[in-house]
């Protein structure tokens, strides 16, 4: 008997996981997270944009110890424009000297940024606009829903561009911009997820208990939305970067010196011809994160929303 | 369902005509309400942002009196609301005020500049369509192969690439090293005064008057940028693709016209394609729309005279009038698109002009 226990206690954990009688909260709470993982990294390029971005993350935090230069001074006297391989500078330098590769480390903080404060304002927007229209109805769904179609209908980049023009260039705006821009798909959402609850027993159970309005909308409403929301906030990530490069590539985004990568890109596009890695190099920081943010969010929707992947 | 047994025969004709005329309403309040938001978020951005219009203009040496006529002649001293009503007013008749840059009326600038944009989209967009539609048939038909995983390959990194990044590393490759097209710009400039162009797009001119060798000329340089945006738009008209086809073939009349015995190439381009093809144009539309605005980028590394390349030269230059009559331009035609799309839905789709 205790020879049996003992060869399945590995089994135990997962069966503890697994089991469809949970007996706390906390163990149902895991054992969905272990079943919504299984299915995630069954799909091997979901974990490798998972990988892509821990990565960045990591990368971001500890830049000040991986760049071997620095990333605003360059050697103007001996290093300018030197070809990748060049000893001590893995990615060649540009045209002040400074190494590519520490500014692309350095920049990995500022594409960070940008698009975990998008995500920060853009997505309570839409998830407070969309669960408030989803749950009140009536005129007030009405407005609230014509407001988000009339966003939804208009171009993003050159909304941002006129935005960016009126405010004065520079990082914290361009941030601002592409959130008051991207919002719009976030309260569709919120509010087609709020529709399908709205009429459910438990929220019924919920305003018999005399929960306000409001409380119903935060605390029942709201959490069913995070799932949906989280796989669209992820897949546009990957937009909200090029977004960004592009406001950066047109001198809009994040000022010199900072190591912005659209900015770097535009920087050493007066180059191209014969120094074809300042610009080459950022362009391919861009396109890896944005493809792992891409690949992260194909896994996340098949992960967690098995009826929107269209499988 | 139950609409036909309960409304009489003799009234049906009237309750059709009501519905029509309530979704010429409903479409009328869309156009409208979306139109004035327009009008609104860039009334916003043009005249309330900024802290002071009237220093933007003259610099901040001004002397007093001049600033307090300049103030009086652009309307600021004004109440906001009728600020607002002669916004509108003037957006609609096409008046944006003067550029400071090039001292034209923004509406006859654009005028100019914007068929250089709209041949460069229309040519994306018909690359972008003839190649994506075909390799969606391909992935959706051949799920799970080789072919299928390239596709999404090829889709995933138009969906990741950079636009402005891409255009300049093919600029690179394709002009600089291997001189298979021409250098950025429109046209050559042997032919730049020889040539008279009647609508502005420069293909359709060059071909109309017989002029083989613009004709050849134009294409080199137009080719580089419509094949990028096209390939942005492939990206994503080849990923819709295939989930419309894969929905289709999944249905049972291709079970039933697999066992009347049709062939493979019927059923899959005459029968599931065809319906497949509904919500497709709705999402060629949306992609062309998507153009539009992506040329903004593309015109700025290609140095193409349109309207990206007009707003993003305004911006530099704080030209805001410039500024706002583009974005007021592109976003129309962004709303027409989006409108005309719907309809068309609705017109090629039976199952939505039923209710």
């Amino acid at each position: 008997m205790s020879q049996s226990t003992l060869q399945t206690t590995p089994m135990t954990c997962r069966q503890w996981l697994m089991s469809d009688r949970p007996q706390s909260r906390l163990q149902a709470r895991l054992g969905r997270a272990y079943m919504t993982w299984q299915r995630f990294s069954a799909n091997k390029l979901a974990v490798a944009g998972l990988c892509i971005i821990l990565l960045l993350i990591l990368i971001a935090i500890f830049a000040d110890v991986l760049a071997p230069h620095s990333p605003v001074i360059g050697n103007l006297g001996g290093a300018r424009l030197l070809p990748p391989g060049s000893p001590g500078y893995l990615l060649g330098t540009d045209d002040q000297g400074r190494d590519i590769l520490s500014r692309l480390l350095h920049g990995s903080r500022l594409t960070l940024l940008v698009i975990v404060l998008v995500a920060i304002i853009a997505a309570p927007i839409g998830l407070l606009v969309g669960a408030i229209s989803g749950y009140a109805g009536g005129w007030v769904d009405a407005v609230l829903m014509r407001i988000t179609d009339i966003f939804l209908a208009f171009p993003k980049l050159v909304l941002a561009l006129a935005f960016v023009a009126a405010m004065g260039p520079g990082i914290q705006n361009a941030i601002i911009a592409i959130a008051i821009t991207s919002w719009p798909p976030y309260a569709r959402i919120a509010r087609a997820e709020t529709l399908s609850v709205r009429n459910s027993d438990y929220i019924a159970a919920v305003r018999l208990m005399g929960a306000s309005p409001f409380r119903i909308v935060l605390r029942h409403v709201m959490p069913m939305c995070m799932s949906s929301l989280i796989v669209r906030v992820t897949l546009d990530m990957a937009g909200i970067i090029l977004t960004a490069a592009g406001l950066g590539f047109l001198g809009l985004g994040a000022q010199p010196p900072l190591p912005e990568w659209g900015a770097m890109i535009a920087s050493g596009r007066r180059f191209i011809l014969d120094q074809w890695w300042v610009a080459t190099m950022p362009g391919i920081a861009i396109l890896i994160v944005s493809l792992g943010f891409n690949l992260l969010g194909d896994g996340l929707r098949d992960a967690l929303d098995p009826r929107e992947s269209g499988q | 369902m139950s609409i036909p047994e309960t409304v009489p025969t003799a009234g049906r004709s009237r309750a059709r005509a009501n519905g029509w005329a309530k979704s010429i309403l409903r479409f009328l309040v869309i156009i409208v309400t979306t139109y004035l938001g327009l009008l609104a978020v860039t009334f916003f951005i043009g005249r309330v942002i900024p802290i002071d219009p009237v220093l933007a203009v003259l610099g901040d040496r001004a002397p007093a009196h001049v600033v307090e006529r300049t103030r009086e002649l652009m309307g600021f001293n004004k109440p906001l609301y009728e600020q607002f009503y002669i916004y509108v007013r003037d957006a609609l008749t096409g008046n944006f005020g003067t550029s400071v840059l090039t001292t034209n009326p923004v509406m006859s600038d654009i005028r100019r500049v914007f068929p250089a944009t709209l041949e460069l989209a229309t040519l994306g967009t018909i690359i972008g369509s003839l190649i994506g539609v075909p390799l969606g048939v391909l992935a959706a038909v051949k799920r799970g192969s080789i072919a299928d995983q390239i596709v999404r390959v090829v889709g995933l990194v138009g969906y990741s690439v950079p636009i402005f990044w891409l255009a300049l590393l093919s600029l690179l490759f394709f002009y600089a090293k291997l001189r298979w097209v021409a250098y950025p710009g429109r046209i050559d400039i042997v032919y730049e005064y020889s040539f008279t162009p009647i609508t502005g797009l420069y293909l359709l001119d060059s071909l109309w008057q017989g002029q083989w060798d613009v004709f050849r000329d134009v294409f080199r340089h137009i080719i580089l940028p419509a094949g990028l945006l096209g390939y942005f738009s492939l990206a994503y008209i080849s990923r819709m693709t295939r989930s419309f086809m894969l929905n289709e073939l999944g249905q049972e009349y291709i079970v039933a016209a697999r066992a009347k015995g049709l062939s493979e190439t019927r059923i899959i381009w005459g029968h599931a394609l065809r319906n497949a093809a509904v919500p497709l144009v709705t999402v060629i539309a949306l992609s062309y729309a998507g153009l539009l605005e992506g040329s903004v980028l593309t015109e700025t590394v290609f140095a193409w005279p349109g309207l990206g390349l007009y707003i993003t030269n305004s911006l530099q230059n704080a030209d805001m009038n410039a500024v706002l009559g583009g974005t007021i331009v592109i976003g129309s035609v962004f709303i027409a698109i989006n409108i005309l799309s719907d309809l068309l839905y609705r017109t090629l789709d039976p199952r939505t002009r039923a209710r």
